[in-house]
């Protein structure tokens, strides 16, 4: 089912159109399987709406865009794919565990899976460190660790493809570490895929690969030494400034 | 606990061509699926008695309150009785499911589980199950305490009422989800109760009989779900048997909520902008 390039994610000209704005416009890139790809950008840049686009919830999407093989949206994507979106997902009103059990029940639905759920969920818990809040109500729940039971619930059903919006946000340093060791864990154990979006420059070192976004365009491609060499800057910030100023310089030339 | 159990581990790559043929995937109605999204939804209201105390006892208490404004004339509470047991289900349903499907849709748990192999028929009918079992519980109490304790004088069987109840109780549920869809917040989303309730609880016959309105109304009253749930509520307060018109009643009721929830299913999309 894979395509002949063998890459997790693959777009040709991928626009996305949203209230009349182009948000995307005609985008070309991979993204390697079993991998860390970062994708970086200021606010507004487009990250959100290029992952509901890989994740299939997003309307208005011209181009070519497959995942995993198939086309952004297929059915049979659903269960291989975690979404994590940039507000926690979750119900306030039920407990971590409670949230949890059910996102598993949909996951492996039936009563045959029950002991698979039931590990899944203590794996996902400990994944997160929120196995002594487990029985909490997530109402009750900081909001660093509400991102962390919505990270949680799309660990569960070991995902291939794990698309996280801006999942570190507002988490401390010690928990943003830990957190990306878990990420580099997933992609050197499992061979899963992971798309995650920041504005934070300094996760961007942490990434295998970076894609670096700013208007609807994607404005670099490559590892972070490869960024920093180009650029001839010491950090990945520097050097996306460094691309920004560039791109500014070439378009003014251009009128 | 061993790893293998977890069918993704047990694949080589997650790339191989078989890695997501051994997961089940998303049908258009998994009973497993739906029982799930029910068991969820009643325990969230397990986490707010308030909401479940409010359910239960204000029937209880307005029914009682109307048997005492009536207590001169045992015949009006019997008409106007019957045909609130059915109309309280159908309101309360309405505003519940209003809101909550409305919150599923704010707080991007709708987002997250189209997202996942969840049928939107999964969804709708969970929402239905575990609304439908608070209104039979609802239902149950008003109907007992109106027959037994508060003298309501039904000719039929006091089951009969319930399963009318018990229908208008999904045709409020599915009315709920439907409107929810036109709804950006909870202000809108109440507003849409005296928007969609209101004119059928005036034309529905619980004033004035329907034959008797200005012809216009009673046309338009003729093609609104809740003259028929009125309508079936009666026939059970006068008749000891099933009648014909009993069963055209039940068949309308459950065809319109079948309608809307099929309506209201359409509204959940996969994709948004």
């Amino acid at each position: 089912m894979m395509n002949n390039s063998g890459a997790a994610i693959e777009a040709r000209g991928l626009t996305v159109v949203r209230g009349g704005r182009t948000v995307l416009r005609g985008l070309d890139f991979t993204v390697e399987p079993g991998r860390i790809t970062g994708l970086l950008g200021p606010s507004g840049c487009g990250k959100s709406t290029l992952m509901r686009a890989v994740v299939g919830t997003q309307a208005k999407v011209t181009g070519t865009l497959d995942v995993l093989g198939n086309p952004a949206g297929h059915p049979t994507l659903r269960p291989r794919i975690g979404y994590v979106t940039q507000a926690p997902s979750v119900y306030t009103d039920l407990s971590v565990r409670q949230n949890l059990d059910y996102f598993a029940a949909i996951l492996q639905p039936g009563r045959r899976h029950r002991d698979a759920r039931r590990a899944a969920v203590a794996r996902a818990l400990t994944d997160v460190d929120l196995t002594s809040h487990a029985d909490a109500l997530a109402g009750t729940l900081s909001g660093g660790q509400l991102t962390r039971v919505s990270l949680g619930a799309a660990l569960l059903g070991t995902p291939e493809l794990l698309v996280l919006d801006e999942p570190t946000v507002g988490l401390d340093p010690v928990l943003r570490r830990d957190l990306w060791s878990l990420f580099h864990t997933l992609a050197a154990d499992h061979g899963t895929t992971l798309l995650v979006s920041s504005h934070v420059m300094d996760e961007a070192e942490r990434c295998h690969r970076l894609l670096l976004m700013r208007e609807g365009a994607i404005l670099a491609d490559g590892t972070p030494e490869a960024l920093r060499t180009h650029a001839r800057t010491a950090t990945v910030e520097e050097a996306f400034l460094h691309l920004v100023d560039e791109a500014a310089t070439s378009q003014e030339n251009a009128r | 606990m061993s790893t293998a159990n977890t069918p993704q581990q047990a694949t080589a790559t997650p790339q191989a061509p078989t890695g997501g043929r051994d997961r089940p995937g998303p049908q258009a109605l998994s009973p497993a699926r739906t029982l799930a999204t029910a068991a969820r939804v009643l325990r969230q209201l397990t986490h707010d008695p308030r909401t479940v105390a409010l359910l239960l006892l204000i029937p209880v208490v307005l029914i009682t309150l109307l048997r005492y404004v009536f207590d001169g004339s045992p015949q009006t509470f019997d008409a106007i009785g019957a045909s609130l047991l059915g109309i309280f289900p159908l309101i309360t349903m309405f505003l519940v499911t209003s809101i909550a499907t409305l919150r599923e849709r704010t707080s991007g748990t709708l987002e997250r589980l189209l997202a996942m192999p969840l049928g939107k028929g999964d969804l709708i009918a969970g929402y239905a199950l575990a609304f439908g079992a608070v209104a039979i519980l609802q239902s149950l109490l008003a109907t007992a305490l109106s027959v037994w304790v508060l003298g309501l004088d039904v000719v039929g069987s006091p089951w009969l009422l319930l399963l009318v109840a018990l229908l208008d109780a999904l045709l409020g549920t599915a009315l709920g989800l439907f409107v929810s869809a036109f709804a950006a917040s909870e202000f809108q989303a109440v507003q849409f109760m005296p928007a969609v309730i209101f004119p059928q609880l005036l034309l529905c016959g619980l004033f004035i009989a329907r034959d008797r309105m200005a012809p216009a109304l009673e046309a338009v009253s003729n093609v609104l779900p809740m003259s028929y749930a009125v309508d079936g509520m009666n026939e059970v307060l006068h008749h000891t048997e099933v009648t014909g018109n009993f069963v055209r009643d039940v068949l309308i009721v459950s065809g319109c909520a079948l309608l809307v929830l099929a309506l209201g299913a359409a509204t959940l999309r996969r994709r948004t902008t």
